[in-house]
């Protein structure tokens, strides 16, 4: 007896029972949209902390000074001379470019309204190295850090904060005394790394030293590597010279690299097992539609014991009868696949919490097989039951 | 298929012993049945209930194994075969009628008689026609995709008959075909019985009615697990 006979056979008896059937069917409709909804919402979750982080600039490294108490030598501080070092282009081929950073916090004012932000100094070099482009205005120039000009780039968050929606370009605002006047608005980044990288004003290094902080130590130095691709080769340039500046080895360093990538990887990592927490919760659920199918499956056994014992009085073999059992818990548990799989494709559609959920094609391939897993385990012991009944006693059921 | 030609008995019971049950409870339903029917024959088994007319009926249609003795279906020892081996004998030699016609729930009639080919592996087209033209046989050509809940019981009992002739068994064993049947029902299904035999073929008829019994050629009487009597009723069924 051929496999299409036997799906034919399998797929009128089904049909036979459609309300039954549907019923069935919901657990593992239920069970793979759970999975593949809940994977793409992990995923689409993933995708906008990438996309947040990546807008942060992947081929950052920030250096910054050794905080830890217990150094035995007190670290040296980081210099513009390390800055000017880090941008020999000649002993540091994979750095595109040094900035110094100097950060402070200060509380900063315009027509009577005031704001507390996060007031960096740097050179212009900073916002290529940033990855941080002007949304309108413009960056200021070499010009204005050597006349130590008091001009200011600033965030969305912070413009929107002192200057409400009118338009800050051209105007002054005041910060511990000292007025600055606005070149230019960035880009929003978004929140996603340290801070909110928005709620900044950006100053030339200069012009921090002369009026905010005075001179000191950088904050820290953010260097921009030529790809991710070499972050060893750069980090590896980035240590040999400034273990050199510093007179330091690899046992007494005194700075330490960070660097956006390895970020980005803890972030994904953490979302990577939070995806798989999800995923598995939703694998239960499947797991139940899969006992539910074993469970409709005997109840099917017992009641159409005896069109089972018809059916072996005229011929049909142990393993006919095994195959047409098996074949309808499959097909039961591919169609609760197949409509699963369309109600994740609709569901995801929509977006929540500002997060589109993006189905992963391995959720799809994986709840599709393992939901004909499904109907093959969980159909096996009712269909064996059903295969070795003896055709007497079956004929004899009422 | 083993030709089954006159002489040559299609089935022949030796000694055939059907025990049930061990100790205290031990049933003794068949008791030494010796019994051969040859080609072409029409023997009604009769007996009350509990003489081992049903006990019978399994062992003939190869549902179950004699404890002792041996059976011979169209040749073939039935003692010695697997289950699965059993099904393919039924499937090939067996042609079924039983008293609640046993037709599959929400089938029509059409893939009700087409079933057995289907085991065979008989292909689509041929099994279609096989089907359609057993059906025209009993009468039922306009019935062919009803299900077995929209048909009367006489014509449910047809098509179990359909489906028990496709396959031209080398044997059609009917088990009380008339009991459930109304006597109109009754008069249609004996007369179709009657027809088939006519045709040359085989038939072990199972009933405790003396009026559906005289259709045969041949009577037993079972008692207790044994043969209480055989009578012969010549040209009966040629009547």
């Amino acid at each position: 007896m051929s496999l299409l006979e036997t799906f034919r056979i399998a797929w009128s008896s089904i049909m036979a029972n459609r309300l039954r059937s549907a019923l069935t069917t919901l657990g593992i409709v239920i069970g793979v949209a759970a999975v593949i909804i809940l994977v793409a919402f992990g995923q689409g979750a993933s995708n906008a902390v990438t996309a947040s982080i990546q807008s942060l600039g992947t081929n950052l490294i920030t250096v910054f000074p050794d905080f830890d108490p217990d150094r035995p030598t007190p670290a040296a501080d980081l210099t513009v001379a390390d800055v000017i070092a880090l941008n020999d282009q000649r002993r540091a081929p994979d750095l595109l470019g040094a900035a110094p950073v100097t950060q402070s916090q200060r509380t900063c004012t315009h027509a009577g309204r005031s704001a507390r932000t996060s007031i960096t100094g740097t050179w212009p070099s900073y916002f290529a190295i940033t990855n941080s482009p002007v949304a309108s205005g413009a960056y200021f120039t070499n010009s204005d850090e050597v006349q130590a000009r008091r001009v200011a780039v600033i965030g969305q968050v912070f413009a929107e904060n002192l200057f409400g929606s009118a338009s800050p370009l051209g105007e002054r605002f005041v910060c511990d005394g000292t007025p600055f006047t606005v070149l230019g608005v960035l880009a929003e980044k978004g929140s996603g790394g340290f801070g909110n990288p928005d709620d900044v004003a950006i100053i030339p290094l200069s012009a921090m030293e002369n009026h905010l902080t005075g001179y000191g130590p950088l904050t820290s130095i953010s260097v921009q590597m030529a790809s991710p691709d070499v972050q060893e080769a750069a980090e590896r340039q980035i240590t040999t010279i400034l273990d050199e500046m510093h007179r330091v080895g690899p046992d007494s360093r005194d700075y330490g690299l960070f660097n956006q990538a390895s970020l980005l990887e803890t972030a994904s990592q953490a979302l990577g097992i939070f995806t798989a927490l999800l995923g598995t919760v939703a694998a239960i659920s499947l797991l139940v539609g899969g006992i539910g199918i074993t469970n409709i499956m005997l109840v099917s056994v017992t009641e159409r014991t005896r069109e089972i014992g018809i059916r072996k009085a005229i011929g049909a073999s142990r393993r006919t009868i095994l195959l047409q059992f098996l074949v309808e818990s499959t097909v039961l548990s591919l169609v609760g696949a197949l409509i699963g799989l369309a109600v994740a494709v609709a569901v995801a559609q929509i977006k929540v919490a500002g997060i589109s959920p993006t189905i992963v094609p391995a959720s799809v391939i994986g709840a599709l097989a393992i939901s004909i897993g499904i109907g093959l385990f969980f159909g096996s012991y009712p269909a064996n039951r059903a295969a070795s009944l003896r055709p007497i006693e079956a004929l004899r059921h009422e | 298929m083993t030709a089954s030609g006159p002489g040559v008995p299609v089935l022949e019971l030796r000694g055939v012993t059907k025990v049930y049950g061990s100790g205290e409870a031990r049933v003794r339903a068949l008791d030494g049945i010796t019994l051969s029917v040859a080609a072409g024959d029409f023997l009604a088994v009769m007996g009350a209930s509990g003489s081992g007319k049903s006990t019978l009926m399994n062992i003939i249609g190869a549902l179950d194994a004699p404890t002792a003795g041996t059976y011979l279906l169209d040749g073939t020892d039935i003692a010695a075969l697997s289950d699965d081996e059993l099904s393919a004998v039924r499937n090939r030699k067996i042609g079924f009628i039983f008293q609640s016609f046993n037709l599959i729930p929400r089938t029509t009639a059409l893939a009700n008689v087409e079933l057995p080919l289907i085991y065979r592996g008989v292909p689509r087209a041929q099994r279609r026609r096989r089907a359609l033209s057993a059906l025209a046989d009993v009468g039922l050509a306009d019935r062919i995709h009803h299900r077995p809940n929209e048909l009367s019981g006489g014509q449910q009992q047809r098509v179990a008959i359909a489906r028990a002739l496709v396959t031209e068994p080398a044997l059609l064993l009917a088990d009380e075909p008339t009991g459930n049947l109304d006597s109109r029902s009754t008069e249609d299904v004996l007369s179709l019985l009657a027809a088939v035999h006519t045709q040359g073929r085989t038939i072990v008829l199972i009933t405790h009615e003396d009026a559906v019994a005289a259709r045969a050629d041949r009577v037993i009487t079972l008692l207790d697990g044994r043969i209480a009597g055989s009578r012969e009723l010549p040209g009966r069924g040629f009547r």
